[in-house]
């Protein structure tokens, strides 16, 4: 049989981010310049988004790896746009450390490329393989300010887990492989109603825990807060949006394509896991005075709200597909830009990570403070943010699933968020203390400063017209 | 378009106030005195305009523009009498908050007028909104600006009571969204159409057991916000602790979003149901009213007593409500009812925030707010007692001012529904009574023990409260100018109440 060309336009972003990464790698072996090396960034992550749209219209499976269609795209243009945000949030928090600061942008595009792969898989190789280019390049990540204790206590939690969930994964994948004798989502499809349950349902349980683990859901969060914590803040900003959002997808993709919307069991794993999520992750965000600890518990919560519009599937799986799109977009817009403030704060000394660091910012940094407040009010899905409708979109969704449990716990278990978060903005917005703990003397950064502007002004056009927008995500197929 | 205008220059000039707070402090309030008067100024001309009798066709000014097509979602802004007045109530308060906090703030006083506008427009928004997805939405955007309203410029535990008031409200606000979901897909359901239109919701076909627990979703937002008995605890922290303007913004007006989502969602779109929930209606509204009234005469901090009156007199709105739900088509008592609750709705938005606004200026000067370190204050400002005695009769329910009208209508319907709760109701109008002249009695009365000696009712502060006592007067004396004005949106609304026999 002769191999079919490759559809180069289909693959093209993943070959862009492959080959900036290389051509980044190549530049910083002859001459070391971080301007430089964020240019060259910042010119791949600008092509592969530009040649999205070429992309769409291009053949959709590309490869028998890989599915490129409208959904794949989407979260490929998310990932970019948010490796584009953490590229300019840690010129400027990179250029306060002592490090040799070019690596970064490697395992950033690295990274990029990886959670790419995963929202294109639709084949459990190509599902295990994005997966490890994505947490091999966080790894470093991670641990990218090795000289500090934190971060390295980061990336060798995150090390340890990842791998050991890693391992979960790979033995699903096998238990499902041995009992079908195929790999790729549709062919599962076919093949799982008539395979025995005795490998079958162990097999999709361990896949789900190693994508539990992943997304840090309940019970599999335990890593969450502490990478959270110790990561720098750009680096935690990435892991919360495009490395949760690339594992989400093939989730997605890999839940409809095999049939998960049909199985009883499945759906009642999820459920579990929703409630678990939300319920848990609100809860212990309740007693964090971190800040950063505080967003991990409060990924978890999301993650949870997610997957009620995952399940939302067995009314309407254009409407979950386009409900979970949305999500994320609003979702990467307030993480980014909440972890940016945190970012631009931070000094070579370290980040402002107690609430009570921000006791009175608003009094100091009125900008900061509006952004802060703007995003953490879009958490907790309040009008006039993307928030908001984004969390309208997921109970429109479970409400036409008639999941009403967990729509209820999903009002109950909001109202339990919106009490840290109101808890941070009534911080923000208190009488200044006495000294602030960190030195706020210093001028804010360009491009955070306009990185940010960039993120509220998205957050509130989307909050107030969310059309084009919604007109997007209903549009993206999911093959 | 006029009505997005009245929402739009709010929200600019809530922007254009913090903008131009560098340039001082005179400059914000200007803009936010100004923009409000403009918007009194357009609405009156409606009103004006539209005459006082009755008038063809169901809205007076009308603005309907497709808004998220992906939901049939509108942006729909519809003006009937009953919106008309509520609207000039709003605005009336509107002025009298960025007036009574022309002293009384100093500290970011941008970022003060931008929540106060904003929060104006989005009482006025719920006031309009006639598509439920903008109702919902302009119904949560008030809370924000209100929380940082009571959280930066509140008194001692404001960051308490701010996160308290935003918690309850919000989780009953999210109730009702899921409410508003279920509607909308029932409505799918029954016609194949995704709308969140008002006018298309109310024709839609529900079994009685999804009409109560769609109901109730409604109802616990209102019920939240009005508040009834057993979810009122926010109100009194929220209250006290809020600083002057937002003391009358949220007796004023807040309330009154719950009791107007009673009368133009509860009652039209489930009658049925509300019906059938009348009689556990009827039963809290009367324990309200009695324990809202007891808790009142008990408070030594003026603005807590002030408080816990709300919760009596918002006990008669509740009261009217349902007993017009309960009414027998044809015997009148939907319409007085109905009357009733307009015209308490208004007399208690005037009375309490003046109230408030008395407080505040009472603890301007003393800077405290327990009647048992202020007596004889009679002596040394005559012109604030006085003010404050009037309000307080007013409160109390004295004949030839508007509370009296409002509560002998609603009292008179509900004597025909259930005797036991309006006697009950009644009594509670003799508790008034006693907390009333007890807090003039203690504030103002006897002699000045504590040795005080400032400054009388100025100008500017005469300036606030004088509309006020007019408007109590006009209402309590010839209130039928304002009660031909809502006629039409309230014989709308009984004819759906009625209509399901």
């Amino acid at each position: 049989m002769m191999p079919a060309p490759l559809p180069w336009t289909a693959l093209a972003p993943l070959i862009v981010l492959a080959g900036s990464a290389v051509v980044v790698m190549a530049v910083i072996a002859f001459h070391r310049g971080h301007r430089l090396t964020l240019a060259l960034t910042l010119i791949g992550l600008g092509a592969t988004l530009a040649l999205l749209p070429a992309a769409a219209r291009a053949p959709r499976a590309a490869t028998s790896l890989l599915t490129v269609d409208g959904f794949a795209l989407f979260f490929i243009g998310l990932a970019a746009a948010a490796a584009l945000v953490v590229a300019l949030l840690g010129y400027d928090y990179l250029s306060r450390q002592e490090v040799r600061r070019e690596e970064f942008y490697i395992l950033l595009l690295v990274a990029t490329l990886g959670a790419a792969t995963l929202a294109a898989a639709s084949h459990l190789v190509s599902f295990f393989l994005g997966l490890e280019i994505l947490s091999v390049s966080l790894y470093g990540l991670n641990a990218y300010l090795h000289r500090q204790a934190l971060p390295l206590e980061a990336g060798i939690k995150y090390l340890v887990l990842a791998a050991s969930s890693a391992a979960f994964l790979l033995f699903g994948m096998a238990l499902l492989y041995a009992a079908t004798g195929t790999m790729s989502f549709a062919g599962l499809a076919g093949a799982l109603p008539a395979a025995p349950t005795s490998l079958v349902l162990p097999g999709a349980m361990l896949v789900l825990v190693g994508v539990g683990f992943k997304l840090g859901l309940v019970p599999f969060h335990l890593w969450t807060p502490d990478v959270y914590q110790g990561a720098p803040a750009p680096v935690a900003a990435f892991i919360a949006t495009a490395s949760k959002a690339g594992v989400f997808a093939v989730l997605l993709r890999f839940f409809y394509l095999a049939g998960g919307s049909h199985s009883q069991r499945a759906m009642l794993a999820i459920t579990v896991l929703a409630i678990a999520s939300m319920v848990g992750g609100n809860l212990l965000a309740l007693r964090q005075r971190n800040l950063k600890r505080l967003l991990a518990y409060s990924s978890i919560a999301h993650m949870g709200y997610l997957l009620v519009a995952l399940e939302a599937a067995s009314a309407s799986r254009a409407m979950a597909a386009a409900a979970v799109g949305f999500y994320f977009l609003a979702y990467f817009i307030t993480t980014l830009a909440a972890f940016g403030v945190i970012s631009l704060l931070s000094n070579g000394a370290g980040e402002p990570a107690d609430v009570e660091d921000y006791r009175g910012l608003y009094w100091r940094r009125p900008w900061l403070a509006l952004v802060l407040t703007a995003m953490l009010l879009s958490l907790a899905g309040i009008p006039l943010t993307a928030g908001f409708l984004a969390k309208f979109y997921v109970v429109a969704a479970g409400a036409a699933a008639t999941l009403w449990l967990l729509l209820l716990v999903l009002v109950v278990t909001s109202v339990i968020g919106l009490f840290y978060y109101l808890r941070v903005v009534a911080a923000v917005f208190a009488a200044p203390g006495a000294a602030p703990a960190l030195a706020l003397t210093r001028p804010l950064a360009w491009s955070g400063g306009c990185v940010l502007g960039v993120l509220l002004a998205a957050l509130i056009w989307i909050g107030v017209y969310p059309q084009p927008f919604l007109h997007l995500v209903l549009s993206l197929p999911l093959r | 378009m006029i009505l997005a205008w009245l929402l739009i220059i709010l929200v600019v000039a809530g922007a254009l106030a913090a903008f131009t707070a560098r340039w001082g402090a005179l400059a914000p309030r200007i803009i936010s005195l100004s923009a409000i008067a403009l918007d009194f100024v357009l609405t009156l001309a409606i009103w004006i305009g539209a005459g006082t009798g009755p008038h063809a066709g169901q809205w007076l000014r009308e603005f309907d523009v497709s808004w998220v097509p992906a939901f049939g979602i509108h942006f729909h802004l519809a003006l009937d009498g009953l919106s008309l007045l509520l609207l000039l109530l709003t605005l009336v308060l509107g002025m009298a908050a960025v007036l009574a906090s022309w002293r009384d703030i100093q500290t970011s006083v941008g970022f003060f007028h931008l929540n106060l506008c904003w929060i104006l427009a989005g009482i006025a928004g719920v006031f309009l909104a006639m598509d439920l997805f903008l109702f919902y939405f302009a119904w949560e955007l008030m809370l924000v600006p209100m929380f940082f309203l009571i959280a930066i410029w509140g008194h001692e535990r404001r960051q308490y009571a701010a996160v308290k008031f935003f918690l309850f409200t919000q989780l009953s606000g999210l109730l009702m969204l899921i409410a508003i979901l279920a509607l909308y897909l029932a409505h799918h359901a029954a016609t194949g159409v995704y709308t969140f239109e008002y006018s298309a919701l109310l024709a839609t076909p529900l079994r009685p057991g999804v009409a109560m627990a769609i109901m109730l979703g409604f109802f616990a937002a209102f019920a939240v916000k009005l508040p009834m008995f057993p979810f009122h605890t926010w109100l009194p922290d929220a209250h006290t602790e809020a600083p002057t303007a937002g003391s009358v913004i949220l007796a004023g007006l807040m309330l009154k979003t719950g009791a107007y989502g009673l009368l133009r969602f509860v009652l039209p779109l489930f009658p049925g149901a509300a019906r059938a929930f009348a009689p556990w209606a009827l039963v809290l509204a009367a324990i309200g009213i009695l324990y809202g009234g007891l808790l009142a005469y008990a408070q030594t901090d003026i603005k807590r007593l002030v408080a816990y009156t709300s919760v009596s007199h918002m006990g008669f709105v509740l009261l009217g409500v349902f007993a017009a739900a309960l009414a027998v088509p044809g015997s009148g008592a939907a319409h007085w009812a109905l009357e009733g609750v307009v015209l308490e709705m208004l007399c208690h938005g005037f009375a309490t925030g003046a109230l408030f606004v008395i407080a505040g200026f009472l603890q301007e000067r003393l800077h405290t707010r327990e009647m048992g370190r202020m007596n004889g204050l009679w002596e040394v400002m005559p012109r604030l007692g006085g003010a404050g005695l009037f309000f307080a009769l007013a409160a109390v329910g004295l004949p030839g001012l508007g509370n009296f009208v409002a509560e002998f209508l609603i009292l008179l319907a509900g004597f025909q529904v259930n005797v036991g709760v309006t006697v009950a109701a009644a009594i509670g109008i003799l508790v008034s009574t006693f907390y009333g002249v007890e807090m003039v009695q203690r504030a103002f009365h006897g002699p000045n023990r504590h040795g005080w000696q400032v400054a009388d009712l100025r100008w500017r502060e005469a300036l606030v409260l004088a509309p006020m006592m007019v408007a109590l007067l006009w209402l309590g004396l010839y209130p039928r100018p304002v009660i031909r004005t809502a006629a039409a949106s309230l014989q709308a609304i009984e004819q759906r109440t009625g209509g399901t026999q």
